[in-house]
């Protein structure tokens, strides 16, 4: 049997195991900070609900505790998956309040460092306990092979949970969806701009195929 | 911030603890064993080298217990490199349809990332530079 076809079988078995109720998957928006997690989760939830996740800021971990928009319908070409996007602050294994002070005062600086790193301890508890699937965004514009990027990979894999990667910031004149793909080649890649929408029908028809 | 260790002496030695962990003295730890060790060295300033690198699991877990530890001014987590995974000891998707055997013979260093910076990694080499303050 060929490699690919494998590998197709693999993720098949992993799905079908996985996905084989009917209630939705608690799908959990994953990567390094500022990376456009919540950028992607709003714009997912206001094309398929209306309504957005939160709020969105260029200052790292704008997102410090995971929110979560239940019941999205997603449908592509006849397929159709309803999801609950789980949206969860950046992954680091560092946080210095001192970065923050050059954009607000030090005591709130303080408060956004220490709700960040429950933010990420919570986001890890939950890899491990509580999503079905994860979507692994990346900044395109960045080298996206570090030490946090691989071991996150390496937990998700660990855990058999049903990952897409998602490179975003497309738009952005450094960006190169190939690095990415190269980094992570055993798992799907699809390149997007999740702030100016570019590319949506294929992450759509991506989620609804893989995660429906 | 560094200790001087293992002097009675408060005005120096002047230096970087650096603390090589074997696998042998690793494999019978229970994950949170392992991990308290870890980062007990890192609060000390030291930096901590292991023979064998953590399973994901256990990864997941350091990642969990640094962010509750995190407090200003006193601790703002950790740096960690590790080799990335050969080829041949791919414990991926991919890796394992291809019949590799998860491993964690891989070499891990964890410092405090206040004192410890990544200068270069590649498939044989991490080059860190570690400062005193």
């Amino acid at each position: 049997m060929g490699l690919f076809t494998e590998l197709k079988d693999s993720i098949s078995r992993v799905t079908d195991r996985l996905f084989s109720e009917e209630e939705p998957k608690r799908i959990g928006i994953y990567g390094p900070p500022n990376a456009g997690k919540t950028t992607l989760a709003n714009r997912i939830a206001r094309d398929w609900t209306g309504d957005a996740v939160g709020a969105e800021s260029h200052i790292p971990h704008e997102t410090r505790r995971a929110r979560r928009k239940e019941g999205v319908e997603i449908e592509r070409n006849g397929k159709s998956v309803e999801i609950d996007i789980v949206d969860t602050p950046g992954v680091t294994t560092k946080v210095d309040y001192e970065e923050f002070t050059d954009e607000m005062e030090e005591d709130d600086a303080i408060r956004r460092s220490r709700e960040a790193t429950e933010g990420v301890a919570e986001a890890m508890h939950w890899l491990r306990e509580d999503v079905d699937g994860v979507i692994y965004v990346l900044d395109s514009a960045e080298d996206p092979i570090t030490q946090v990027n691989t071991m996150l990979i390496g937990i998700i894999e660990s855990r058999d949970l049903p990952v897409l990667i998602f490179a975003n910031k497309i738009d952005l004149d450094d960006a190169s969806v190939k690095r990415i793909e190269d980094a992570f080649p055993q798992h799907k890649t699809i390149p997007l701009s999740a702030k100016e929408g570019e590319n949506m029908d294929e992450v759509y028809e991506n989620i609804a195929e893989y995660f429906g | 911030m560094p200790k001087a260790t293992n002097t009675d002496d408060p005005e120096g030695p002047d230096g970087v603890q650096i603390d090589l962990i074997s696998g042998e003295r690793m494999e019978n730890m229970a994950t949170m064993e392992k991990i308290r060790m870890i980062l007990d060295g890192v609060h000390d300033g030291n930096i901590v080298i292991l023979e064998e690198g953590l399973t994901p699991d256990e990864e997941s877990r350091l990642i969990e217990v640094t962010m509750s530890e995190i407090s200003p001014d006193e601790f703002n987590g950790i740096e960690i490199e590790t080799y990335p995974k050969s080829k041949t000891n791919d414990s991926s998707l991919l890796g394992r349809i291809m019949g590799g055997e998860e491993s964690t013979a891989k070499l891990t260093v964890i410092g405090p990332a206040n004192q410890i910076e990544t200068l270069h990694k590649d498939e044989t080499l991490i080059s860190a530079l570690v400062s005193r303050d």
